[in-house]
């Protein structure tokens, strides 16, 4: 499990910009120090609302949490008219993230949509630790495409697939597979994960799940998940898991 | 100096403040946030005597207010919570700890709480006969007076620690209900568990949750609470532990007026992982704002 516990803190929105046209990046400034792995998300408070927000964690340094985001609903939309200066409550730390350490020399990054931005911090560290990593990014339509740039800029090889063809390969992020990869790590939508899970037989990875979640702290069950060892919260125990232990069919 | 101790059934508690069950799993996720041992008490998820998966996802709707859940009494089975999750505890939590335990049949019950009954760590057994969740399950029993009854004399027979029956908001009157509870030999009331309700999304046209109906708690349903409390203070001389919407040291004071000698927080320990020790702190300063010396002194001090 992850080293240090969360911490809930007070945050300030020092950049918010859109990047498409329903996903915004949000730069907080605030203590980072319950951040100890890729993979980790942010549980955010928003007036109005009941439950805290999962928002994954794009990158994180020591003074700043970087959140991309999708508006896909109420939350997210209210969440989307917050102006820079303004403060927002967080639990921060949260979350089994990804092992950089399992990558092997060549490892392959594959992302669906606004399952790209965990990959990110990901792929900074990689490249941080020697490694050569490609990194698979799928959309929908050329409109939709962010972070390409960001990523080919850390020194990544980057492929963008589009699934009408607008731009990069036309078709779905498994039709870009490279012929030898070491190891994958992916997020995105289920459809993809499993497509990829098909694909990437005989490869190890580790795969970011999504599911509703009531707490984000592994208290309520809320999000839990049948695996082949049993039971397991995705708030607490994932979101990240070897794609090995998922119960899913070929 | 605020007294914040309070007796039920005679377990002595440094403060009536007690997690509820389903919030605070089985104690370790706070564990790792905060001493646990401040606490009153807390009471552990609910149990039964097979493991349970529990429902399928999504499992929660909100309000602006409240949340809505059908977690389906997910637990490992009574065999695996004491010969793994008690024992886990143990290292982190010192006091006596309050064992909710769910069932789908009276022998279920029964055999359930005679298994935790044997732990020296179980301080209270609380009998939730008031999921909303489970289909043809416990709040079956705790909508009907013969059937609290039941369960009640089932799990009395075969335990030595206090019983509480943890009730369910959802019926017409919760009178008769806590009434048979009393007349069957239960040692306390715990009320109120969730009440049922439903969110409906508007792309799909279909219920939020995959169970359809939930559990609805959080801050809205605390005058309900108030008000189920209140009156079973005033029809069973039994002691009461109030929950419902409790998330301050305000709606604690108020809960104990209503007639609770000890108070369940339940969704806002989901909201704010720290609420039991904030509203632990603040409860001093309350009670010497309203001139209260010692909790104890406030039970039931509305009627």
């Amino acid at each position: 499990m992850c080293g240090a516990s969360m911490k809930q803190g007070i945050y300030t929105i020092v950049e918010h910009k859109a990047l498409t046209k329903d996903v915004y990046r949000m730069v907080l400034a605030g203590d980072t120090s319950a951040m100890t792995m890729p993979g980790q998300f942010v549980e955010i408070s928003l007036p109005g609302f009941f439950l805290r927000r999962p928002i994954s964690v794009c990158d994180y340094d020591e003074k700043t949490i970087t959140l991309i985001y999708k508006v896909v609903g109420q939350g997210t939309d209210a969440m989307a008219k917050m102006k820079e200066g303004e403060t927002m409550d967080m639990l921060t730390g949260l979350g089994h993230g990804f092992g950089v350490e399992k990558s092997g020399d060549t490892p392959l990054l594959v992302g669906g949509g606004v399952g790209v931005p965990p990959l990110f911090n990901l792929a900074k560290k990689l490249i941080a630790a020697g490694k050569k990593p490609t990194v698979i990014l799928g959309f929908n339509r050329a409109e939709e495409i962010f972070y390409a740039r960001e990523f080919e800029e850390l020194g990544a090889s980057v492929i963008v697939t589009t699934v009408d063809g607008s731009e990069g390969v036309k078709g779905f992020v498994t039709d870009a597979l490279p012929p030898l990869f070491s190891f994958v790590y992916s997020c995105g939508p289920m459809p993809m994960l499993r497509a990829l899970y098909r694909a990437a037989q005989g490869t190890a990875g580790e795969f970011s799940l999504e599911e509703r979640m009531g707490c984000g702290f592994g208290a309520c069950m809320g999000c839990s998940i049948m695996t082949k060892e049993g039971s397991r919260r995705v708030c607490k125990d994932g979101p990240v898991f070897d794609k090995e232990v998922l119960e899913w069919q070929i | 100096m605020a007294d914040l101790k309070v007796t039920l059934s005679g377990l002595e508690l440094d403060n009536p403040l007690i997690p509820a069950s389903g919030t605070f799993g089985y104690g370790y996720e706070f564990a790792e946030l905060y001493d646990i041992n401040m606490l009153g008490s807390f009471s552990f998820k609910g149990t039964t005597l097979e493991p349970r998966f529990g429902s399928p996802t999504p499992r929660f709707a909100e309000t602006p207010s409240c949340r809505i859940n059908a977690v389906r009494m997910q637990n490992p089975g009574i065999d695996r919570v004491i010969s793994e999750e008690l024992p886990r505890l143990k290292k982190v939590f010192h006091k006596k700890v309050v064992a909710n335990i769910g069932g789908f049949s009276v022998e279920e019950y029964a055999e359930c709480c005679a298994r935790i009954d044997k732990e020296e760590q179980v301080g209270i057994i609380e009998v939730n006969v008031s999921c909303p969740n489970v289909h043809n399950g416990c709040m079956s029993f705790g909508t009907d007076p013969l059937g609290v009854s039941a369960v009640t004399k089932a799990v009395k027979a075969v335990t030595t620690k206090p019983v509480y029956v943890k009730l369910s908001p959802n019926v017409t009157d919760i009178v008769p209900i806590a009434a048979a509870a009393a007349e069957a030999g239960a040692d306390g009331i715990s009320l109120i568990n969730t009440l049922l309700g439903m969110r409906i999304d508007l792309r799909t046209r279909k219920p939020v949750i995959a169970n359809r109906m939930g559990g609805f708690s959080g801050s809205a349903i605390l005058p309900v609470a108030l008000r189920m409390v209140y009156q079973v203070y005033e029809a069973v001389k039994l002691p009461i532990i109030g929950m419902g919407g409790v998330t301050s040291a305000r709606d604690v004071v108020e809960m104990m007026l209503a007639g609770a000698t000890a108070v369940e927080i339940g969704a806002a320990n989901l909201v704010d992982p720290w609420a039991c020790p904030k509203i632990l702190a603040d409860l001093p300063r309350v009670m010497e704002q309203y001139g209260i010396t010692s909790l104890k002194d406030i039970i039931g001090g509305a009627h």
